[in-house]
């Protein structure tokens, strides 16, 4: 089905950002330059203790600090269990949080807020209140969590916990055949089991968000969000104003990587509007970013892999052990995920086996990252994948070829694991991810590496070279939907109103392309405005790599529809069949001639139309039957400094298989960001903490989030193949890059020295003393 | 304290108080809010504007430092609408994704300019260190500054023939 060539107008073509020179310029598009001046500003008290229990809490001090308008606490706010995790509703992750509890359960969690006419008013009034706390035995660790006697979640009101007596929030097992019988069979058998760290989104903009109550008394939520109606839906649940009196409006936001996909600072701003009656900002400090926000689960997982002396897999056991910290958003579907994105990828093994746990402590909370549990899955598959490799003495880029899907295969993992719960069957329409490893190694000098690091091996320095598979999908099937609206203006332009939340990405632009192109019409003719829960249609929002094939799909139906509105309105206009009649570059072609849209649209809505003048627009919904994954292939050439543990990465190459680049600079944008994420992840970025659960490092100096000087330019290359179900051909292409950083250095790393890195980040400190364990 | 500086050309004589942060006098006094700040301790660059020509972290910066200087930031790279060739190299490329590191990057870049108007890539890269972007990975951040070199080359031979 891949492979066909189509010539398109407006598709596969890199167009500027429509926002691009808003931004360059520096226009006031972000949240805090809208509403540089607010009537209030709003902070949040937060936990010294990783576990406690809040015995009093006093803030007759505060209220009388001058400037203090409203102060927040557990005591005078309703208590509604419910998630932070903008998910879908029903949301699949435990509802264990509350606006405000007496409990804390990390360094960081919320203990009182204060809102008041200036920052130093603010920062005052929380000093002065006063908290006693009991302090409760932490626990950090979530194998220590899983046997201990003390619950993190203790209360009777929380919904959803997998087994709250053993403090586990989320547990997953499906099995394939017979996994262990298989294993037991097998030649060849290998394992691996790595382990991830703390890591943090760090989008340059923090968390800020706005709120205040109209002339008409509905309340107008401006957020920097990935999810403005799930917003809408939690902010009503948990603040008790009904979804009809919510307005939410999502500005260009400053970078996001799933960190946005929670509900933050939303429901405090709207109780201190609705209290005060003024319009209340709230924004995180980077320091509070880094602690209180959300973090990636770190995770242990353990690969198994049984295959024949050939190399091709018969069995795969994989067992995951998830740290959700204090609150379980995200801890189902993370979970799942880390099976269900990574073992449809080995599909030659029959007999699969996925089980693991998701557990809370007392340490910061995980959320949706980029990836969303492919990266942590991918960490040991792939190094396992190596050590099979060398086991049957095949090349790594050979076992994988003989492993990985095709075209027109299926997995039943698909069917057996979705997110949360079970998936749905599916199979691969497009998959050039042979090509891309074959462009990879190309790049990358696969072929001569033998001679290479023979040429460059010193007693100091060793070269080596490592490389990495994965897929990702293309939103969550059958449980999302994206809706799209599309109006057609006098001039000819129409407008594009989708509920799609672009949060850098471009997805605006993108979603304008796939209108034009099915329209037939230049660019500049979409205006787009999006994600505005008063005036756009319903979008689950901007994760799962869902924005290209699920938005961009609703926004193909709509433009389809209305496109065959004006021309059955042309066909009757000119006396003749619909079918006759196109669509192109602007203009439509009749049998008896050409007419600019531009002139057509204007007789739309005047009198001069020989039939009733109506406004031509549709509005279309699209709910996924498939998640078609996109694919990838990662390479990297780097050197280890055997004196100091150093990694030095010299080149890194990446082709992916994102179906038709809609457009492709912005693809590569994407993938060009996740990885350098996703070095980071695997090199220096870690959250790191004290033995009493505080975060040490919060900061971008402590923390390190690689710059142009740390790392060379990636390469990225598109594969493109054609995806039947996707909108003209596309797949996504938001989160697969960072899946493949990690495993592939590591793989390098072993080539390089023999040792393998089971811990990230790939410290020099880890890497000299495995270097030394192995003298 | 009274200070006098100019920001963007217009001059200001102003009494402010010594403990006001330039970025917090630009973005609230002034309402240029091209300054961002991404963390407010001088880790990040999203602030940067130009003093005297030279990059400054505005976050770091108290008004007392500014006495009897030029402030430039991205609000006056250009006059009236138009755009700067770096800007117009920012969108081309890719270099701007979310945007909102861009103002930072675009500073950092036109000071190098001013001082080499044809940087090797390398040379950028190193210039450019001191400024974080999470979104692009950088490279087409890069491929904007050096297109815009050759823009602002050509333009300057065209100026000169």
């Amino acid at each position: 089905m891949s492979g066909e060539e189509k010539e398109y107008d407006v598709v596969s073509h890199s167009f500027p950002k429509v926002d691009g020179e808003a931004l360059a310029k520096g226009r006031k598009v972000f949240l805090d330059d809208i509403e540089n001046s607010t009537d209030l500003v709003a902070s949040i008290l937060t936990s010294p203790f990783a576990h406690a229990q809040i015995v009093d809490l006093d803030t007759t001090k505060a209220e009388k600090v001058p400037g203090v308008e409203s102060i927040l606490h557990y005591g005078n706010v309703p208590r509604v269990p419910h998630t932070t995790a903008g998910q879908g509703y029903p949301e699949p992750s435990p509802y264990d949080a509350y606006i405000f509890d007496d409990r804390v359960r990390f360094v960081g969690d919320r203990v009182a807020a204060v809102a008041g006419t200036s920052w130093e008013a603010v920062q005052e009034g929380l000093q002065a209140i006063e908290v006693e706390y009991k302090e409760l035995d932490p626990i950090l660790d979530p194998d220590r969590s899983r046997q201990s006697e003390i619950r993190i979640h203790p209360e009777e009101d929380s919904t959803g916990i997998y087994d709250p007596e053993k403090n586990i929030a989320a547990h997953v097992d499906i099995e394939v055949g017979d996994a262990g019988a298989a294993l037991a069979d097998a030649d060849v058998v290998v394992t691996a089991k790595c382990k991830t760290q703390f890591a943090q989104h760090a989008p340059i903009e923090p968390h800020i968000a706005t709120a205040h109550v109209d002339e008409y008394d509905r309340l107008i939520i401006r957020t920097s969000t990935q999810v403005p109606f799930h917003v809408r839906r939690i902010v009503s649940q948990v603040v008790g104003v009904p979804i009809k009196k919510i307005r939410v409006i999502k500005p260009r936001v400053g970078g996001a990587f799933g960190v946005k996909q929670e509900i933050l600072l939303e429901d405090l701003v709207s109780l201190f509007a609705l209290r005060t009656g003024k319009k209340v900002k709230m924004r995180l400090s980077r320091e509070e970013e880094f602690v209180s926000s959300r973090t990636r689960h770190p995770m242990e997982v353990e690969v198994e892999l049984g295959a024949s002396k050939d190399g091709r897999l018969k069995g795969i056991r994989m067992e995951a052990l998830s740290n959700t910290g204090a609150y379980g958003t995200h801890s189902l579907t993370v979970l799942s995920n880390v099976g269900s994105k990574t073992l449809p990828l080995y599909n030659e093994a029959p007999d699969v086996h996925f089980y693991g746990d998701a557990v809370y402590t007392n340490m910061p909370v995980p959320g949706a990252y980029r990836g969303y549990g492919a990266p942590q899955g991918y960490y040991s598959l792939e190094v396992a994948m190596d050590k099979l490799a060398e086991e049957v003495g095949m090349d790594p880029i050979e076992i994988r070829k003989i492993n990985h899907i095709q075209e027109e295969e299926t997995s039943p993992i698909f069917e057996k694991l979705g997110e949360g719960k079970e998936g749905t069957v599916q199979y691969i329409h497009s998959c050039k991810l042979d090509e891309c490893i074959d462009v990879g190694a190309e790049r990358i000098r696969w072929g001569e590496r033998g001679s290479i690091k023979e040429a460059h091996d010193t007693e100091d320095k060793a070269r080596g070279f490592g490389m990495s598979i994965n897929m990702q999908g293309s939103g969550i099937p059958l449980v999302d939907l994206a809706a799209a609206r599309l109006k057609l203006n006098e001039d000819g332009s129409f407008n594009l109103f989708v509920g799609a939340t672009d949060l850098g990405t471009g997805s605006d632009t993108v979603l304008a392309q796939i209108a034009a192109e099915t329209l037939g019409v230049d660019l500049d003719n979409i205006v787009v405005y999006s994600s505005d829960t008063d005036f756009t249609p319903f979008d689950s929002g901007a994760y799962a790599s869902s924005t290209t094939y699920v938005s961009g799909n609703a926004v193909k139906k709509v433009a389809e529809d209305v496109k065959s509105q004006i021309i059955d309105l042309a066909a009757t206009q000119y006396g003749a069949d619909s079918k006759d009649l196109e669509i192109e570059e602007g203009r439509i072609h009749t049998p008896g001639g050409t007419i600019d849209l531009s002139d057509f649209a204007i007789l739309t809505t005047s009198g001069e139309l020989e039939l009733d003048q109506q406004q031509i627009e549709a509005t279309a919904s699209e709910v996924p039957a498939e998640s078609p994954p996109p694919f990838a292939a990662h390479f990297v050439d780097l050197e280890v400094d055997k004196r100091t543990g150093e990694i030095e990465i010299l080149k890194y190459v990446a082709a992916v298989d994102c179906g038709t680049a809609i457009n492709p600079n912005l693809a590569e944008g994407q993938m060009e960001g996740a990885i350098v994420n996703g070095i980071g992840y695997a090199l220096t970025e870690e959250m790191e903490f004290s033995n009493s659960g505080e975060m040490i490092n919060p900061s971008f100096f402590d923390y390190k989030i690689p710059n142009t000087e740390d790392i060379p330019e990636v390469e990225v290359i598109l594969v493109e193949s054609e995806e039947p179900t996707g909108p003209h051909g596309a797949k996504s292409v938001g989160e697969i890059g960072i899946d493949g950083a990690i495993p592939a250095i590591s793989n390098a790393v072993r080539d390089a020295t023999g040792i393998t890195i089971t811990e990230s980040p790939f410290t020099p400190e880890k890497v000299w003393k495995k270097l030394q364990e192995a003298k | 304290m009274e200070l006098e500086f100019t920001v963007n050309g217009r001059e200001y004589v102003q009494d402010v108080p010594p403990d006001t942060r330039l970025i917090d006098f630009l973005r609230e006094d002034l309402n240029l809010t091209s300054v961002k700040e991404g963390c407010g301790v001088g880790e990040c660059g999203s602030c940067t504007v130009l003093v005297d020509g030279k990059s400054i972290l505005s976050c770091l910066t108290y008004m007392p430092e500014i006495d009897g200087k030029e402030v430039l930031t991205l609000e006056g790279i250009t006059d009236g609408d138009e755009l700067h060739p770096l800007q117009q190299a920012f969108i081309d490329t890719g270099g701007v994704q979310c945007g909102f590191c861009t103002p930072g990057f675009i500073m950092v870049a036109l000071e190098l300019l001013n001082e080499n108007p044809d940087p090797t890539r390398d040379e950028i890269r190193k210039w450019i260190e001191g400024n974080i972007c999470r979104c692009t990975g950088y490279r087409k951040i890069v491929d904007a500054i050096e297109l815009a070199a050759r823009w602002m080359r050509e333009g300057q031979e065209a100026v000169e023939a």
